[in-house]
């Protein structure tokens, strides 16, 4: 007994430890002073200044408009992308799975950099123009998430009864409504995992960003500003501005919000598999 | 078998994209990396590499911080993930998403979190580099540890240890003899979500050195930031090679059956 508590008090120690900087930032964000550490009573000033901050809304606008954009982006292409090689030939399939392969262990600064010194390339060699644009960061952040998409509904297509879709042409389907009506709505816990990580990733990704960048979507700025970009250009300088910090507060709640909510589901949905199984 | 076909065409768009900007891209590299800023074949970059003592200096440390980062992530993790996954208790999934949960926190802001307290507790980057930038390591690739480890370890066969213990090992023994073989290619996968990222990373060290450690990742970035087309490619080629290098060598103990994103995540 002892000892099983010794094993969670580190467990817990660990936890606690890696909540430390959210938990202090979080902390701080209720005060309105420039450092963290200097405690200048309750306040709610940061809040109010960090929706007055039109850096940080562009910003913050820039980073969801590239999120949702590209997941739709990589969720289309590779959810095509996993049933077309699925039905490929066994060794044409083998020759995907090892395309798509190249940039899951590719480092994301060899991806941003190879795309870099292409763009640059074609941009002096044949546009004689600067390529650099919403487009280039849009592909940038397809090539991220695209391939685990691909990952994410790989195993859902495994596991599909493959005479279903047989069954939906015999009974009159043409092909494009079997595909709608039979095969999507099985692959769609795959589908929206994949969704869901493609947003992510792209949230949370700096370095091809800052690499593959180009002028402004929403203010004409001369080169876009994400979330990550914006605050590595403060952090050079000196501390986490001071609105940052309630804007930290308000992602930590939400993303609690989204976990809890996420577990919640999932434990209803085992709890549903299991009553039918008990039949 | 007219429709077999249709269903596989439906993976040209994903294909025509990944051949136009993931393989073409590496083919610019090698020949960024093998040419000079006239377009001519040269050596240069791979000479002035191996020549200078600063990026062979900024390679070796770039190598040391992996593996050591590689070592505490598993230290602490592998632990964390056992006594997770050994007991029922459906409150320990929850324990899991927890420690995943700060990765939705975007890593950026994280990291300056990270460098402030640190600051704040007077172990800045200024004074302390190395401590500072394991730490905010740490604290990045923990979660990529336990995940896959956790995974692993759920599935572990519980009477094969069992068997073992009552055929006379003792702990010790049933650790290296029996759980630790079974845990192998969770070990691989998670040393995999790490090492890398490590050497390529440039925010971290970056920030919580501020500017006084430079990994590989820094040196690629500052070569970009510089227009430095030629040396910039050939350092990405270094890195391609430790890819590879890592890939075969690790090649045997992946899992045989390929979960795809769920190892990831």
């Amino acid at each position: 007994m002892v000892k099983k508590a010794f094993k969670y008090t580190f467990v817990y120690l660990v936890l606690l430890i890696t909540y430390i900087p959210i938990f202090v930032l979080i902390a701080f964000s209720f005060t309105n002073t420039t450092y963290i550490g200097d405690w200048n009573g309750f306040s709610l000033e940061l809040f109010i200044n960090l929706f007055n901050s039109k850096e940080t809304m562009i910003a913050l606008g820039n980073t969801l408009i590239i999120a949702f954009i590209s997941a739709i982006v990589s969720t289309f292409l590779g959810v095509t992308g996993a049933i077309g090689a699925f039905y490929s030939k066994k060794r044409t399939r083998a020759l995907y799975e090892n395309l798509n392969q190249l940039p899951v262990v590719n480092p994301e600064i060899v991806i941003a950099l190879s795309l870099v010194v292409m763009f640059v390339f074609l941009g002096n060699t044949i546009f004689k123009e600067n390529l650099f644009s919403f487009w280039t960061l849009l592909v940038g952040h397809v090539i991220l998430s695209a391939p685990f998409v691909y990952l994410n509904v790989k195993p859902k297509l495994q596991q599909m009864d493959p005479s279903l879709y047989e069954a939906a042409l015999d009974l009159g389907c043409s092909p494009k409504k079997a595909l709608s009506k039979v095969m999507i709505p099985q692959l769609l816990p795959g589908i929206l995992s994949g969704f869901i990580l493609a947003i992510t990733l792209s949230l949370d990704d700096f370095i091809i960003t800052a690499f593959t960048r180009g002028p402004g979507l929403l203010s004409g700025e001369n080169a876009i500003e994400t979330l990550s970009t914006l605050v590595q250009a403060k952090i050079k300088k000196g501390p986490i501005p001071p609105e940052l910090r309630a804007l930290t507060t308000i992602i930590f709640f939400v993303v609690l919000i989204v976990v809890i909510g996420i577990t919640i589901y999932q434990n209803k949905s085992k709890n549903r598999v299991k009553r039918r199984r008990s039949f | 078998m007219k429709f077999s076909l249709q269903r596989k065409q439906l993976c040209i768009p994903y294909f025509i994209f990944l051949i136009l900007f993931v393989v073409i891209p590496i083919l610019f590299i090698l020949f960024y990396a093998f040419t000079d800023s006239a377009g001519n074949f040269s050596l240069y970059s791979l000479i002035a590499f191996f020549t200078s003592t600063n990026k062979i200096n900024v390679l070796i440390q770039s190598l040391l911080f992996s593996v050591i980062n590689t070592i505490i992530c598993l230290l602490v993790g592998y632990p964390i993930a056992y006594i997770l996954a050994s007991s029922k208790a459906k409150f320990n999934y929850v324990v899991v998403m927890l420690f995943v949960m700060p990765m939705w926190i975007n890593f950026v802001l994280r990291t300056g979190a990270t460098r402030d307290v640190l600051t704040w507790i007077g172990l800045n980057g200024g004074q302390h580099p190395y401590i500072a930038t394991f730490i905010g390591l740490f604290y990045n690739y923990l979660p990529f540890v336990i995940l896959p480890l956790y995974s692993t370890m759920l599935k572990l066969d519980k009477a094969q240890i069992e068997a073992a213990s009552d055929l006379g090992c003792n702990r010790f023994q049933v650790f290296t003899k029996s759980i630790f073989p079974q845990t192998i290619p969770g070990v691989v996968s998670a040393a995999q979500m790490v090492f890398m990222p490590t050497m390529s990373s440039y925010v971290i060290p970056e920030t919580l050195s501020e500017g006084k450690i430079i990994l590989f990742g820094n040196s690629i970035y500052l070569g970009f930031s510089n227009n430095q087309w030629n040396s910039a490619s050939f350092m990405a080629i270094i890195m391609l090679a430790i890819v590879c290098i890592s890939m075969l060598v690790t090649r045997n103990y992946t899992e045989k059956d390929q979960e795809g994103g769920s190892s990831r995540w």
